[in-house]
């Protein structure tokens, strides 16, 4: 893929103007992680009610990749049902970013957010669900992603 | 090609890798050098010279293949003393690479002689190599970790320097000779003058400054210095230890093994001779023969002339760099002053969309922390791109970087 049609208008500007950015003051969920690679940084915070995501910030620092990647995350599961959002996939994030045949560096950084989100959700599952079967498979998805 | 103090043209002949292209058709243009430079092809055939007519083990056997090995293991010891004026060839250990040097140190005589409450002085613009293991040295003994701070022209600033020494507390200084982030050129002298009139040791980082200029340990006068052979034209995995001889002589063991004793009974070791000491278990004789191979390159070329070139070549950059709108450049401005590495950030462009963007037009440059990540939160930021030069590298060739700068300026709208 061509940086033409990586940066294009739509990633700078969530790149530059981030939907959904800060945090949330006691949050259902709080996970944070970074790629010591590049050091890309990023925490999530999710508040989950009756089952639906009832509010979700990110707050981070890195490429345009990455932080808009994590922008646009944000509001595709704002309000969604919570076992829609357990079931995404890498193929999902991407789709929704328009970015397909990324090298296997700048990969990492479109799915940061994503593996944010999987280990925030371990954790929700583990502690708040007790549902350690739904959770070790999060686990598993959180660090397949790379 | 424009005129130089070098014969570029004839020496870009010897590194093959740079007549490929990258990305389909794109000639590559090497400017991540500070990370690790090209082998020319005398250190890749003094390589496989070594596999194909002569390889076998040193030091043990008698037969003429380990008596040829051996010697062309032992005559690259000679050529590194030599290279940097060291003043014993049994003060050069061959080890893996800077950061397995210092950490040699850290293990070593860090433990023997640093204990609670000592202070171990570095500075803000170390490698993590020569940050990490003194952390690690300093939770273990209860020393303490201070920072000499770096100015916002990106240099020492010596005062502070005093002021650690002042306490009487300082076991060792250790900073590098230059920044491989900013390109800063530490006066090193003066730093090791202060440390030396309070008796401090001192170890000196020549990662960076050994393969880009003329270096005197005599004159230095430090106490421990450390260099990798990949960043001077040299294979991966050979780096070296020098230390003055007391120092070496009252330091344990790093490792125990084979060819660093002398004698070995069930409950008691002595220690070989200088340098195999430090040398336990089969050395990497290969990759220390190629080195050798990379040095008498450099000397054939002369290191005045390889920091002249690079002087002139890093002059030209900053000259072209400063025009591009929105360039931030980090450290010193004067190329006299300086090394060939250039940190700089692109208006709000991310560094590593910097780099995917203008790999495309095959120039290859780093983006990231640098491993300098106290460094980075001294600039406050999180990340820089950075451009660095060697002796293969052309104006011609800033010129390209220029242009595909502008056109990740221009992609992204700044
Ligand atoms: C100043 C400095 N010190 C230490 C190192 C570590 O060298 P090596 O990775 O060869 O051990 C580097 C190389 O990245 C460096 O630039």
């Amino acid at each position: 893929m061509s940086s033409a049609d990586i940066y294009r208008e739509i990633i700078l500007d969530y790149y530059r103007n981030p939907r959904n950015y800060g945090k949330i003051p006691n949050p259902d969920v709080a996970q944070r992680d970074s790629n010591p690679l590049c050091g890309d940084e990023l925490e999530m915070h999710l508040n989950i009610k009756d089952n639906k995501i009832a509010d979700v910030k990110f707050t981070g620092k890195g490429c345009a990749i990455s932080q808009a990647s994590a922008s646009m995350l944000t509001e595709l599961i704002m309000g969604k049902d919570f076992e829609e959002v357990k079931k995404l996939s890498k193929e999902d994030i991407l789709e929704n970013l328009g970015l397909h045949d990324l090298g296997p560096a700048r990969i990492k950084c479109a799915l940061l957010s994503l593996k944010v989100l999987k280990s925030g959700l371990y954790s929700y599952l583990t502690e708040k669900m007790k549902d350690t079967a739904s959770a070790d498979k999060m686990k598993e998805e959180a660090s397949g992603l790379y | 090609m424009q005129a130089s103090v070098i014969n570029i043209e004839k020496i870009r002949k010897d590194f093959p890798i740079l007549e490929r292209k990258v990305h389909k058709d794109k000639p590559l243009v090497y400017l991540d050098n500070a990370a690790t430079t090209q082998k020319p092809v005398q250190v890749i055939e003094a390589i496989s010279n070594y596999y194909l007519n002569y390889n076998s083990n040193i030091h043990r056997a008698v037969h003429e293949l380990a008596e040829e090995a051996t010697a062309a293991y032992e005559l690259t010891r000679d050529k590194v003393a030599k290279f940097i004026n060291a003043p014993r060839r049994e003060e050069i250990v061959f080890v893996r690479g800077t950061t397995e040097a210092i950490n040699l140190v850290a293990y070593t005589w860090g433990r023997q002689n640093v204990g609670k409450d000592d202070i171990i002085v570095t500075t803000e613009y170390e490698h993590h190599s020569n940050i990490v293991p003194w952390q690690l040295l300093a939770k273990e003994k209860g020393a303490r970790i201070e920072y000499v701070g770096v100015d916002d022209g990106g240099q020492l600033m010596l005062e502070q320097l005093d002021r650690y020494l002042e306490t009487g507390r300082v076991k060792l200084v250790t900073f590098s000779q230059m920044s491989n982030v900013l390109g800063t050129i530490s006066d090193s002298e003066e730093i090791v003058r202060r440390c030396k009139a309070r008796g401090v040791r001192v170890l000196v980082d020549g990662a960076q400054s050994v393969p880009h200029m003329k270096v005197d340990l005599q004159r230095l006068g430090c106490d421990f210095f450390a260099f990798s052979a990949h960043k001077m034209l040299g294979p991966t995995g050979v780096g070296v230890l020098w230390a003055r001889r007391d120092l070496l002589e009252g330091m344990v063991p790093f490792n125990g093994g084979g060819d660093m004793i002398r004698e070995v009974h069930k409950y008691e070791t002595t220690w070989n001779d200088l340098p195999y000491k430090f040398e336990a278990g089969t050395p990497n004789i290969a990759d220390v023969i190629g080195f050798g191979a990379a040095i008498d390159y450099l000397e054939a070329i002369g290191m005045d002339r390889v920091r002249e070139h690079e002087v002139e070549i890093t002059r030209y950059a900053l000259e072209k760099l400063s025009e591009i709108k929105g360039m931030k450049i980090y450290g010193p401005m004067d190329a006299g002053k300086r090394g060939g590495v250039i940190s700089f950030n692109l208006g709000d462009i991310h560094p590593h969309d910097l780099a995917t963007i203008i790999d495309e037009d095959g120039v290859a440059i780093r983006s990231g922390h640098h491993c300098a990540q106290v460094l980075m939160e001294r600039l406050d930021v999180s990340a820089t791109s950075r451009a660095s030069f060697y002796i293969y590298n052309t104006k011609d060739e800033v010129d390209v970087l220029v242009r595909a700068l502008n056109r990740a300026r221009e992609l992204f709208r700044i």
